[in-house]
């Protein structure tokens, strides 16, 4: 059973905006494909799209055999994708655990599962029963991924989550995507930090004006500056 | 074991709008002179107010959860009253029996009432909320259409006259307290009023749909993107807010010993100035702001009475100004 | 100089429609002899004028408000009381009508600075409860607004029906006429005050702050200072549009100046006729006015008809007129929300 992300010939209209203009994209099984590109390149349509939250106004998203457009985003959560939005989302006035019991679909949590993320995320632990509204910024960006977690996921789309989040954490961020990477989950992930895109990303994919403009190997890209600021507009050692 | 006291968020208790109404009771007491009739007035306007909340607060999710402006919510309240003469009418023969059947029919009237206005809201919800959905302009024109159609079917079917409703015979009368009569009729109301409101608190933080319901309040996109189907979850909603309305009806009407098909409109405007002053989408706030209002209509009312309806809206400008969101606005929206 | 301010109507139905209802307005009193025709006449230019000065607020800028007839009250008021008070004379009725279009502009004044502090959503329920407070207000003044029961007053000499100028195309040119004249010549120049303001530099920005308010911001609108003006102008169209038809009616009270029914009816016709056209108003107050009065009865005549029938007497008894303008209501709300002149305009752009 294959779960590839395949997306053909997306347009995405926004009101009178015309964000998509025919994406192509493929994020291959087990591995981590990036999303890169300037600010209004459409990345974050991309994966709004993909999730169902706006509608695809011409083309086809693919998980394996399973058509992802046109669906509802409920359908397509419970196909097996989860999302991790660039505004994080987080539920204020739920606690910690409301907001992880909610992405728990079943119902029960499972402990092993738990005890992992909290491996990663002990501030999840240490405030588990308080007011969620009342974490720093990067602890709501932890609860946000770790609600991507909870469960086994097919597909995780993750929309920069290391924006303004300071070194350290970081660093524990990249050491749980390599985690999850082990485990064999599909992920598609926008960033802008070149340094964690390099880390992470097994294939990488470039944006601009709503189309994919490049699509290879990160290792490849990563080697080639010339290339890189061609596509990315400058140097992305300053992007760290 | 990691040390937990040290650095856990304050927890964000905001004890100052709760405060209000004792507040206002001890601005209006030296107005008012009379012990006995202050304590008459502030027991009327606890049980105002318990009724006011029962019809408030299933409005203040559904507009708190989906952002759904019902012009309309006002001719649920009407329904239920009428409902409730249904009840009545029928159960005419066993009137006067013992206190236990009264007791009955009295239940039974409640039962029924939001039986009644669930139903309808399910299929107000299909017809006129669902297809404008998002459009917040064309939501405001159709459920004021819906207030209309509805009143003028109640007048159509009912007639023009209101129709009498008075307590059950168990709940007539007063209770005296030296110079203070209270009636045991309101004690019941308030009764019910916060036993609801306790229900709703304990449905919202200890089941799955109360979660539900929460999250959706502050953010119904995640809630969707998490899997779950947010409109039928609004639905649910929605019937159980008629559903309340129609409870609140049935009370407002025997309180009124009458059913008039106006009444929705009346009330409407209150509901909106509870909802306002509350903050959407919360039910504490819903019962802080029915209090606050139910306390400005008897003192006003005993001590303005022209001034009554105006001093409600001022209040409202006054809350507004102090908080613009009302008093316990929910998660950022 | 542009008399319809390069606005007509859109499509050829739509142009002899308008023109119709003008021109049928225009001859009333020639072309209909009893004094309900003309009553009726009179009606539709005071509804055109009070909705189209409500489309201003409904249709170009997307405000809805409750309190609009709260203006067209003020204005009668204006004029009634100082008749009332000062006597039939056209200084007292010049006197009122100023200080009603003054104090309708202070009220339009406070609610638009108001809405500042208010969440946008919070706004019509608002309005709901000033309009109220407003209503119940007024008929607990009774000494300076007679309550309940208003106040009649006298107008200036030349307004009366016993007054005579002699004849004219077979009809006899009276006081009345001349009254329906004013009120005429009055909504008309409102109307085309009006068409010259949405047709301007300021209604269009109305207009794109109505599509995208978030938008219109970012280009450097001042979303409330905007609002808030239009809301006076309303105001101010309404206010003068209520003065009209207290002379008219020589009466004023809550029920024909400040009453809810008469917000709807303006929602009605508004959302009838066709919103953000301003035409829409002309052509759905004369829908709504005659068939208030002449389709009404027709249907009051299938009551009795049907009296021996269970449910259905009752749900065709004319004072259930409401239901049936209710359930009409819903469905132009839903299946044709730019009303009579916008779907016509739309058809007819569509070639």
């Amino acid at each position: 059973m294959t779960q590839t992300l395949t997306l053909d010939g997306v347009h995405t209209h926004i009101g009178r905006y015309h964000i998509l203009h025919g994406v192509d994209l493929d994020a291959p099984l087990g591995r981590t494909t990036m999303l890169l590109g300037r600010n209004g390149a459409g990345k974050t349509t991309t994966l709004r799209t993909i999730m169902g939250l706006w509608r695809a106004s011409r083309g086809t998203i693919r998980l394996g055999e399973r058509r992802l457009d046109g669906e509802r985003p409920s359908e397509i959560a419970r196909a097996g994708v989860a999302y991790v939005p660039e505004t994080m989302a987080i539920f204020s006035d739920l606690s910690v655990r409301e907001n992880l019991v909610l992405a728990a679909r079943a119902g029960l949590m499972d402990e092993a599962r738990l005890a992992w993320i909290f491996g990663f995320f002990p501030a999840l632990k240490k405030f588990w029963a308080s007011r969620a509204g009342g974490l720093s910024g990067g602890q709501k960006q932890m609860l946000s991924i770790a609600r991507a977690l909870v469960e086994p996921r097919a597909l995780l789309l993750i929309d920069e989550p290391t924006k303004g989040l300071a070194p350290a954490i970081v660093d524990g961020l990249i050491a749980c995507l390599k985690d999850i990477k082990q485990r064999g989950a599909t992920i598609l992930m926008v960033e802008q930090n070149f340094r964690v895109a390099r880390e992470v990303g097994d294939f990488v994919c470039v944006m601009d004006n709503g189309r994919i403009v490049y699509a290879g190997d990160m290792a490849a890209l990563a080697e080639d500056r010339a290339l890189q600021g061609r596509l990315l507009g400058l140097s992305l050692d300053s992007h760290q | 074991m990691t040390d937990i006291g040290a650095a856990l968020p304050k927890p964000r208790v905001d004890v100052w709008p709760a405060l209000t109404p004792l507040l206002v009771a001890a601005v209006a007491a030296p107005f008012i002179g009379s012990t006995s009739t202050f304590v008459t007035l502030t027991l009327a306007s606890l049980a105002m107010g318990a009724m006011l909340f029962v019809m408030a607060s299933g409005l203040t999710l559904a507009f708190g959860m989906m952002d759904v402006l019902n012009f309309g919510h006002g001719a649920f309240i009407a329904v239920g009253a009428y409902s409730a003469t249904v009840v009545y009418r029928f159960a005419a023969p066993l009137a006067g029996g013992s206190l236990a059947l009264d007791l009955l029919v009295f239940v039974a009237a409640l039962v029924f009432a939001a039986l009644v206005c669930g139903a309808l809201g399910f299929v107000y919800e299909k017809l006129l909320v669902a297809p404008v959905y998002g459009r917040h302009l064309e939501q405001i024109l159709i459920t004021i259409g819906g207030a209309i159609v509805i009143e003028q079917l109640l007048l159509a079917l009912f007639g023009t006259e209101p129709i009498d409703l008075s307590p059950p015979l168990a709940f007539r009368g007063s209770l005296s307290f030296g110079e203070i009569a209270i009636e045991k009729y309101r004690l019941v109301a308030l009764a019910l009023g916060l036993a609801l409101f306790v229900a709703q608190l304990v449905v919202l933080s200890r089941t799955r749909i109360g979660l539900l319901i929460r999250a959706g309040v502050e953010n119904r996109e995640m809630v969707e993107a998490l899997g779950y189907r947010i409109d039928r979850l609004f639905v649910g909603v929605f019937m159980a807010a008629s559903a309340l309305a129609g409870i609140g009806g049935v009370l407002w009407g025997i309180y009124q010993n009458q059913a008039r098909a106006g009444m929705g409109g009346e009330l409407l405007v209150l509901v909106f100035i509870v909802i306002i002053i509350g903050g959407l989408g919360s039910v504490t706030g819903c019962l802080i702001g029915a209090t606050l209002v139910a306390l400005i209509s008897n003192y006003a009312g005993f001590l303005a009475p022209k001034l009554a309806l105006v001093s409600n809206i001022l209040l409202m400008v006054v809350v507004l100004l102090w908080r613009p969101r009302g008093l316990y606005p929910l998660g950022a929206r | 100089m542009r008399p319809l301010s390069g606005d007509p109507p859109r499509g050829w139905p739509a142009r002899i429609l308008v023109a119709l209802v003008a021109l049928g307005l225009a001859a009333a009193p020639f072309l209909f002899t009893g004094a309900k025709p003309l009553g009726v006449a009179e009606k539709i230019c005071v509804m055109a004028a009070l909705a189209a000065s409500y489309d201003v607020l409904l249709g170009y800028t997307g405000v809805v408000s409750f309190a609009h007839v709260m203006f067209f009250g003020v204005g009668a008021y204006g004029v009634g009381l100082s008749l009332y008070a000062l006597g039939p004379s056209w200084g007292a009725l010049a006197l009122g009508l100023s200080a009603g279009l003054a104090l309708a502009a202070c009220l339009a004044l406070a609610i638009g600075l108001f809405s500042l502090r208010v969440q946008a959503i919070f706004f019509a329920m608002v309005t709901l409860a000033v309009a109220y407070a407003f209503n119940v207000l007024a008929s607990q003044l009774p000494d300076l607004t007679g309550g309940e029961d208003g106040r009649s007053f006298r107008v200036p000499e030349m307004l009366r029906p016993g007054y005579k100028l002699g004849e004219f195309l077979g009809a006899a040119v009276t006081g009345r006429m001349l009254c329906y004249y004013l009120v005429f010549a009055g909504a008309a120049v409102l109307f085309l005050i009006l068409l010259r303001v949405v047709n301007s530099p300021f209604g269009r920005v109305l207009q794109a702050i109505r599509e995208n308010p978030l938008r219109a911001e970012a280009l450097g609108y001042r979303i409330v200072v905007h609002r808030t003006l239009a809301t006076v102008v309303a105001a101010l169209a309404a206010a003068f549009a209520g003065a009209l038809d207290a002379l008219w009616l020589r009466y004023v009270g809550p029920d024909t100046a400040l009453s809810f029914s008469i917000q709807i009816d303006v929602l009605v016709i508004v959302v009838i006729g066709g919103r953000g056209t301003l035409y829409g108003a002309v052509v759905g107050a004369a829908v709504f006015v005659i068939a208030e009065n002449y389709l009404r009865l027709a249907v009051g005549a299938a009551s009795t008809a049907t009296a021996s029938l269970p449910l259905l007497p009752n749900l065709l008894h004319p004072d259930r007129w409401l239901l049936w303008l209710g359930v009409l209501f819903i469905l132009a709300v839903r299946f044709a929300p730019r009303g009579i002149v916008g779907e016509l305009a739309r058809r007819a752009d569509m070639g």
